[in-house]
């Protein structure tokens, strides 16, 4: 006799997450991935900033994972997180259009040095690397133009970091000054005398 | 605008005698060209006013134009960035005389849901306002509330002393 036992949510037994071009690269480069997990299905490969490009490159290329599209690339500061560790981590999120998976891949940067470019791999990551420059202030070494893309040139800090304030210091909200002889516009901190 | 009195001359009136200031103030008033320029969501809403449904003409009012040279009244409709608001200084500085500015929302009046290091709190920190417009965004009709304090202010300006 058939019990009558609810099927489970969504009609389906939960599975372990897989990821084929997660395992690919972890049986190709077994070495150069520092850690592996999976995150709310996610997969998700740690690598060593030293070996980035060679398993970017692979990733790439490889006919079996051909991740062709760099769809982000984001900084993130995590030096509450792991005070003891690097501080930063750049995030790689790879799609591929042909066989329609994704893979996260993350590297860590201490404060200070770079991070290996990617822009000869895929060149969208020109302007991506810049907003992460801009807003944690992590260098890449390799790109062709590295300079801020968001805030104004004359900005003299990385806003996203976890030590900014949020609504930014004093000198981030001036008043307005009339040009100079040089014709440059800038705030100061004083309103103008009214006339 | 204010006539004085009429002078009639047979059966039609020749003469109209005011003062120079309400004629330029009527003027001035009637035909506020506005700049093509908008930072956010408040430029829908100030798109939406100046469309058929709203119809900012009837204010005389409706002729955006697409230089500062062109412009006399600098609608600030949005939040202004720090990196904006260099560019917001030159158009303004670039409008000829005489100008005058409406600031449309809470973003551009005082930061709005805004208050970060990127944004200004208030674009009159960056150019002097006439006309603050509360509201996020504004409704047209709002907008046009604001027109016409404007135009209340253009009325009272003074030439002579």
């Amino acid at each position: 006799m058939a019990t009558t036992e609810p099927p489970e949510e969504n009609g389906s037994v939960e599975q372990a997450p897989t990821s084929a071009a997660l395992d690919r690269l972890l049986a190709a480069m077994p070495d150069a991935v520092v850690e592996s997990e999976f995150q709310r299905g996610a997969p998700i490969a740690r690598v060593a900033p030293a070996r980035l490009l060679e398993v970017m490159t692979f990733l790439r290329d490889d006919p079996a994972c051909r991740f062709e599209l760099l769809s982000d690339l984001c900084g993130m500061d995590l030096g509450m997180v792991r005070p003891d560790g690097e501080r930063f981590d750049v995030v790689y999120h790879l799609y591929s259009v042909e066989h329609s998976h994704v893979l996260t891949v993350k590297t860590a940067v201490a404060d200070g040095t770079d991070a290996p470019s990617v822009t000869g791999i895929w060149l969208t990551a020109n302007w991506h690397e810049r907003e992460a420059f801009d807003m944690f202030g992590i260098g890449f070494a390799g790109h062709p133009d590295l300079r801020r893309i968001l805030m104004p040139d004359e900005f003299d800090a990385f806003p996203l970091r976890k030590d900014f304030p949020l609504e930014g210091r004093e000198k981030d909200h001036g008043y307005w000054r009339q040009p100079g002889d040089d014709d440059r516009y800038t705030y100061v901190a004083e309103p103008p005398e009214k006339k | 605008m204010g006539l004085s009195r009429e002078l009639q001359e047979g059966d039609h009136p020749a003469i109209l005698v005011t003062k120079y200031e309400s004629l330029f103030n009527w003027a001035r008033k009637s035909s506020l060209w506005p700049m093509t320029f908008g930072l956010a969501c408040c430029a829908i809403e100030m798109m939406s006013a100046g469309a058929s449904r709203f119809d900012m003409d009837r204010f005389g009012a409706g002729i955006f134009r697409a230089t500062p040279r062109q412009a006399d009244l600098m609608i600030v409709s949005g939040s202004v960035t720090e990196k904006m608001a260099p560019v917001i200084r030159r158009l303004y500085d670039q409008m000829p005389e005489p100008k005058w500015v409406m600031s449309m929302g809470i973003c551009s009046t005082a930061g709005g849901p805004f208050p970060t290091y990127s944004h200004v709190q208030g674009v009159d920190r960056v150019v002097p306002v006439d006309v603050y417009i509360p509201g996020c965004p504004p409704r047209p009709e709002a907008l046009f509330y604001g027109l016409l304090m404007l135009q209340d202010k253009i009325d009272k300006m003074k030439y002579s002393k």
